[in-house]
Parts: structure tokens; C-alpha cells; sequence
């Protein structure tokens, strides 16, 4: 079948469960978790690929993809609905040779090395869908080339003490990579792997091979491909990054990384026309603020009602906030009902819950002794709270009380 | 109920523009944004698309560059389609100039469009009235009737002065039009066309050529005044809410009709929902300091001052110490520091300065056009 070549095919992971976020990831993947008032995580891959000039991208699901495609749908919304190219989600599927699980993200890309072929590509960009971030792909391409690179890898300069949690690079006065560690007990270095890979397909392609036959192996970017193609002496460089960027694997990471929005000194603005984040919009007329309502350091968006006090806080799309009620430091997913003199702080509210009359979620940080037992609180998705109840700081409500 | 695939739409957008001026100066009736982030014509379409009727083209005439890119290919209204779909129809030069001076030259035009669609019935619209309208009772009552021309209506108190613009129906209790009157200047409750038609395709075919032959323009006044004893001319009573815009006046008060919950409910409907252009604006921006109340606010806005009693567009920036009250700020106007702003229309991109104050009344807002500097 004749293909229109690409230059650079983007794959974006998308299949992780975000163990980590518990009741928010019960129903859909990571990448489809709701963030900033309209966006899901994925939106941020998605928007970088188009605004970089990427047109072309496979969208890797397995863990509760029904959310994430019909999300995705077509791609229209990011502009990836292409004659040539758009966006493709590439579920796991069966063969010939039989049906297999995305074994890993090594795994999952080998299993769709027929998927890129079909455009021919000089290159690949790998993505993951759990990070919040913009950052031009363009100008890592052009780095990767410049470089005459075999692999770049974006880096960012994380605090010493966080490096052993991150896939951590040593590189030379070059940018070249001389030394990859996974999550290292002693790093040697502050220069974090963002999960953002630019391949030459010919080379990756090989590696992907080499790997999968390779049984002993587990299949895996950071702790087989990468080494592998630095022990055959391909050249590997680091892209450094500057900017914003925010793994939101955690309940906290998640809600800081939605409070990030509302803190000025913080460098992800959202309002830049030329770098727009792109989404699938629910059709709802502007947001309504009553006369009783007060509202500051928030973000509010359509299809929202208020007539209650939101303070430091994001709220989405179709979010109904009665009277009396008192929303701080806290996230509400879209369509979900604070009743009248509900108190919710320190919290993170799923999408289409209902919470009832007088009920009070959460605890701010002060009011709290023993701070080992203080937390951000979750109520999940689709989740009823009934009036009165007190539901206590890092509490986890993943059904109706 | 019946399928409405046997049904075609027109709308046509540049009716009345000689109503607001101001705000028609730069672009289609069609094309006047209203309630914070629609334009005009989001209604008319969204009401066809509701109730299945995925088939609409758009009459326009002059000023449609801000309609084309409203509207682009239909697809936020669902109406990119393989077959049918939206379809733009700008003036067609052999039918003498290509601008028309009323509805039926205006049909003259687009008569291989009508011809070439299988639909059984049309449905003529303006593009100026607001209303969340289920289209299917009103067709199905057309053809129960078998009316020749079915025309909406709606019960409206008007002052001598507001029914001048309206078209004004008398119905016996068949609900058959005797008597059709053009700005009458009535004082009181009347029955106000909607100016929303539906005919069979094929008679109104024959209108349009016959009208053609005789140099005749207008289907006020050539068609419903004229032919009103020869044709079968119903009334269907529309009971929902509705603001036929036709004035400054009109306009900003029905921008501010919005700020009714129950009005709002019955507009903004769930299962009927009013569709626009996508933006892609972040949420809005309450900064510290912001103080809103009793507004309708879209997305992409910063506020850090006072806002009551408004309909801030998108985009909206407005600064510390600035004071809006009872406006409309049209998308993407900046409202720099300690400005104050009571009884104003901003049109799009208007920039207000420093400590600027602007101050109308309720019926006579000050009006600011597109891109101006304060």
C-alpha cells in the first residue's frame, strides 16, 4: 500500500495504569486522567506533536482504554485528522503467531514496527503520556541531527536527592551519553531522562529485534534498548530541557502539578497563543458566577456554575458549586456537584460525583498535629457522598458513602 | 416522531444586518457574537442539527469573511458530512449582479443547491433569532396541515417603537395567517414572526422561479402579503423562550437574558446543545482581588477586577482596580488598571486604557467597535 513518507513518527505510551493514583486511574489509563481544569495528561504529548509539525501518531493503549479512545476519537480536535498520517491508537492485538500483552515499552513498539513502516520514517520520537510539559520536538529533531546522533534523549537537571528515582544520564562535555543508570542508588549525575527518546528508525528498529529475541530481557527502554545501543557504541546524546515539566504519577504530584497553574512564578502558561494545548471540548455555554458566589486564585471553566467560595482551586468543566459551599486548595473534576455548605480542602473530587449537603472532605495542613497523618484527600470517580458525612484528610473513597 | 431526512435547511445570514449597524459594520448578522463565546448563527444551526436536519446551507451576501471562519467546515456543529452537510452559499453571479435585494433573489441564486437536494421540505431561517427549538413538531405540524407555508411565531409584548422591525402575524383559531403586517407599530402582545419557514421543496421552487419572472423580490411582501388568500399560510405557535435580535437594544438585553438561570437552563440545553466554534482557550483566570458576580464568563479570560452583572467573552483580560458592571466585553479585549465600566457594548480586540472611564445607560450602552483604543 503506497504511503506518504515521514520524517518523524511520533509513538506515544499510553497503556500505564498510574497504579499510584489509585481511585482517579480505577476506570482509565493515566494519560486520560483529567488535569487543569480542561485538559486530560495526554493532551500535552498530543498538542507538543502537532505544534512541533509531528502529524503523525500511534497512540499505545492496553490498561482501561475505553476513556482514552473515545477521547482520541478521531483526532480532530489536536488537528491529527489527516489524510496522511493523524493519530492512530494501536491497542494490542493478536497475529498469527498469536495474541500477546504489551510486555513492555520496548515490547509495545516492536509489536507496531509494521505501523511505522508503513510511512518510511528517518526517525522516532517516543513519548510517554503521563507527563505535563511543552516542549518543541522540532528543535530536538534538529538537535538530534546536528549532532548526527544515533538516539537523543531529553534530559532535565533534577535536585540531587530526587536522581535515584529517575533514569539517570552522565554524558560529556559533548552532550554525549557515556553512562545510562536506571533509577541509581548513587547517581552520578542530576541529568533525569524525561522518557522523551528521538531514534533513527534504522537503528532502533534493529535494537528492537536484537531485544525482543533476546528472552532474557524485559523488554524495556531504559534498561535494555538504551544500554544496548551504548555498549555497540552508537552515539547517544542528551537534549537538555528547560522548563516546566511534572511526572504526575502520585496524588500529590497530580495536585501540585494542577495548584503549578495557579502559582505566577511558575513557568507553564497555558495562555500562549503560539503554543496552544489542544483538547477535546464539551460543548457547554461560559461559566456562570452567581451573586453569592467569590472566587479568586482559580481556574474555572465552561458549563460551570457558581454560587458558593472557591479559593485556590481548579474546577472543570460542568462543576456545580451551590450556595454556602467552600471549595479551597482543592480540584473538582468535571460535572461533579458540591452541594450547599459542603467544605471541601486539600482534596481532588473525580468526574461526575455528587457530594452532599453540609459534608466536609479533606484538612487543610495547620489544623493537623500528627502531620504524618495529613494528606491530600480522593474521592473517585462517579462517587456519591451522602449529606453530613466527614471525610477526613489523605482519605481514599473509591465508593459511594 | 418522524425523520427529518427528508428535510433541508437555509439559513440566511445577512437578513436585518441594517438593524445593528454598529455591530454589522465589519460582518454578517450571522456572524454578531453573543453570550460570551457564540456568534449568532450558532442557534439557527445548532436547532437544524438537533432536531436531524443535517442538511444546511448558508445564504450569504456580503461581509461573510468572519462567517467562513466561523464556520469553516461545519464540523463543530456536526455537520461535515459525506452527504449534506453544511454548505456555504455566497451570491451567484448570473442571476443578474449576485446581490440580492431580498429573500426570494437571494432563493434565485441558490436554485441548483435546492434543486439538486432530495429533500421533500425546506426549511428557510434567519440566523437572529436565539432560541433552543425543536424544529420536528413544527415540520410534522406543516405536514399533518398539509399547509403550503408554515411560518413560527411567538407571543411578544412590544412598544410601538419595537414592533417598527417585526413582521407581524394575525392567525384565526385553525391557525390559519389572514393577515401579515410589516413594522406595524402596535403597542402591545403580539404574534411575532420568527421568520422561520418550512414549505414543500417543490412549491417553493415554483415560488422562487415565478417570483423571478415578475421582478419580484421580497417574500414579505411579494409571497405573504400578496398570495395570502391563494395559498394555505399556517401559523405554528413557538411557547419556548426566544429574543428575535433586531436592535442595539434588543441585543444587549438579551445578552443579559443569559444571567436568568431559568433561561439559561432552557437555552443551554444537555441533550440539545448549542454548538460554536472550538477556541482551544485555557479556563479562566481569577486572580487575586477578583471579585465576579452575576456574570456569564468563558473561558480563556483573566480577571483581576470587578465584574457584575456582565457577559465577558473569551479571551477577556481584565486588570487590578478596573470595574465592569452591566457590559458586554466581546472576545479578546484588554481592560488595563483601574478602569470603569458601566452600560457598554465592547466589541471585539478593544483595548481600554489606564483609569478610562466609559458610562451609558440601559438604553442607550456606549458602543465601542472592533480594535478601537480607549
Amino acid at each position: 500500500m503506497y504511503h506518504v513518507k515521514k520524517e518523524c513518527v511520533a509513538m506515544l505510551l499510553a497503556g500505564g495504569q498510574g497504579s499510584r493514583l489509585y481511585a482517579l486511574t480505577q476506570d482509565m489509563a493515566k494519560p486520560a486522567v483529567p488535569y487543569g481544569g480542561k485538559y486530560r495528561i495526554i493532551d500535552f504529548p498530543l498538542s507538543n506533536c502537532v505544534n512541533s509539525g509531528i502529524d503523525t501518531v500511534g497512540v499505545l493503549t492496553q490498561y482501561q482504554p475505553l476513556v482514552l479512545n473515545e477521547y482520541i476519537g478521531n483526532g480532530q480536535p489536536w488537528g491529527l485528522d489527516r489524510v496522511h498520517g493523524g493519530v492512530h491508537v494501536l491497542p494490542p492485538y493478536e497475529s498469527f503467531s498469536g495474541a500477546s500483552w504489551y510486555k513492555g515499552t520496548a515490547n509495545a513498539i516492536y509489536q507496531n514496527m509494521s505501523f511505522i513502516d508503513r510511512y518510511n520514517p528517518e526517525y522516532v520520537i517516543i513519548l510517554s503520556g503521563d507527563h505535563i510539559y511543552k516542549m518543541d520536538y522540532a528543535d530536538m529533531l534538529e538537535f538530534h541531527k546536528e549532532r548526527n546522533a544515533s538516539a537523543t534523549i531529553a534530559v532535565l537537571e533534577v535536585p540531587w536527592e530526587e536522581a535515584p528515582r529517575f533514569g539517570i544520564m552522565s554524558t560529556d562535555e559533548n552532550d554525549r551519553i557515556t553512562e545510562f543508570a536506571e533509577k541509581p542508588e548513587h547517581p552520578e549525575s542530576n541529568l533525569a531522562s524525561m522518557g522523551i527518546y528521538m531514534f533513527n528508525w534504522k537503528d532502533l528498529r534493529r535494537h528492537l529485534i536484537e531485544n525482543e529475541n533476546d528472552e532474557a530481557a524485559s523488554k524495556d527502554f531504559g534498561k535494555n534498548i538504551i544500554p544496548a545501543m551504548l555498549n555497540e557504541g552508537l552515539k547517544l546524546v542528551a537534549y537538555p530541557f528547560e522548563g516546566y515539566w511534572k511526572d504526575v504519577g502520585t496524588i500529590d504530584s497530580l495536585w501540585e502539578a494542577n495548584m503549578d497553574l495557579l502559582n505566577p512564578k511558575v513557568p507553564l502558561d497555558l495562555y500562549e497563543e503560539n503554543w496552544k494545548i489542544y483538547s477535546r471540548n464539551p460543548v457547554y455555554p461560559p461559566h456562570f458566577s452567581s451573586e453569592s458566589s467569590k472566587i479568586e486564585n482559580s481556574m474555572i471553566t465552561e458549563g460551570c456554575k457558581i454560587s458558593g467560595e472557591i479559593d485556590f482551586s481548579v474546577l472543570f468543566a460542568g462543576v456545580v458549586v451551590e450556595e454556602g459551599a467552600i471549595v479551597r486548595d482543592s480540584i473538582i473534576m468535571p460535572n461533579t456537584v458540591i452541594k450547599k455548605g459542603a467544605v471541601i480542602e486539600y482534596a481532588i473530587i473525580g468526574e461526575e460525583c455528587v457530594i452532599g449537603e453540609n459534608v466536609h472532605i479533606g484538612g487543610r495542613p495547620e489544623d493537623i498535629d500528627d502531620k504524618e497523618s495529613w494528606g491530600v484527600s480522593v474521592i473517585g470517580h462517579e462517587i456519591n457522598i451522602s449529606a453530613n458525612t466527614v471525610i477526613p484528610a489523605k482519605s481514599m473513597i473509591s465508593e459511594s458513602v | 416522531m418522524a425523520s427529518m431526512s427528508d428535510v433541508m435547511g437555509l439559513v440566511f445570514s445577512n437578513m436585518h444586518d441594517s438593524c445593528i449597524t454598529e455591530l454589522t459594520e465589519q460582518r454578517t448578522m450571522a456572524s454578531v457574537p453573543f453570550g460570551g463565546r457564540y456568534r449568532l448563527i450558532d442557534f439557527m444551526l445548532s436547532n437544524m442539527v438537533n432536531s436531524g436536519v443535517t442538511d444546511a446551507g448558508v445564504i450569504t451576501k456580503s461581509n461573510y469573511q468572519s462567517l467562513l471562519d466561523h464556520l469553516s467546515s461545519g464540523q463543530e456543529w456536526d455537520l461535515a458530512r459525506k452527504t449534506g452537510g453544511l454548505k456555504l452559499l455566497p451570491p451567484f453571479g448570473h442571476a443578474g449582479s449576485g446581490i440580492y435585494r431580498g429573500r426570494m433573489e437571494a432563493l434565485a441564486g441558490v436554485q441548483e443547491y435546492i434543486r439538486r437536494n432530495d429533500a421533500d421540505y425546506v426549511i428557510l431561517a434567519d440566523s437572529n433569532v436565539i432560541a433552543n427549538m425543536d424544529l420536528k413538531p413544527f415540520v410534522e405540524f406543516h405536514k399533518k396541515r398539509q399547509a403550503d407555508i408554515t411560518v413560527v411565531y411567538g407571543r411578544q409584548y412590544c412598544t410601538k417603537e419595537e414592533s417598527k422591525s417585526k413582521l407581524v402575524l394575525f392567525c384565526d383559531e385553525n391557525d390559519r395567517v389572514f393577515d401579515v403586517l410589516t413594522g406595524p407599530e402596535i403597542n402591545g402582545e403580539i404574534n411575532v414572526a420568527l421568520n422561520i419557514y418550512v414549505m414543500n421543496k417543490k412549491f417553493l421552487q415554483t415560488l422562487i422561479v415565478e417570483a423571478a419572472c415578475r421582478n419580484q423580490y421580497s417574500f414579505e411582501k411579494d409571497i405573504l402579503q400578496k398570495k395570502l388568500r391563494e395559498f394555505k399560510v399556517l401559523a405554528y405557535k413557538y411557547q419556548g423562550y426566544f429574543a428575535q435580535i433586531d436592535s442595539m437594544k434588543v441585543f444587549f438585553k438579551s445578552n443579559f437574558d443569559l444571567l436568568n438561570s431559568d433561561i439559561r437552563t432552557e437555552l443551554f440545553k444537555v441533550d440539545s446543545p448549542i454548538y460554536t466554534k472550538v477556541r482551544d482557550e485555557p479556563p479562566a483566570k481569577y486572580g487575586i482581588g477578583a471579585s465576579v458576580r452575576n456574570s456569564l464568563m468563558a473561558d480563556g479570560c483573566i480577571i483581576e477586577g470587578k465584574v457584575e452583572n456582565s457577559i465577558i467573552f473569551r479571551g477577556v483580560k481584565i486588570e487590578k482596580d478596573s470595574i465592569i458592571k452591566n457590559s458586554i466585553i466581546m472576545q479578546g479585549s484588554v481592560i488595563k488598571q483601574g478602569s470603569d465600566i458601566n452600560y457598554a457594548v465592547l466589541d471585539k480586540t478593544v483595548h481600554v486604557s489606564e483609569g478610562s472611564r466609559l458610562t451609558g445607560t440601559a438604553d442607550y450602552p456606549v458602543f465601542i467597535k472592533k480594535a478601537a483604543k480607549v
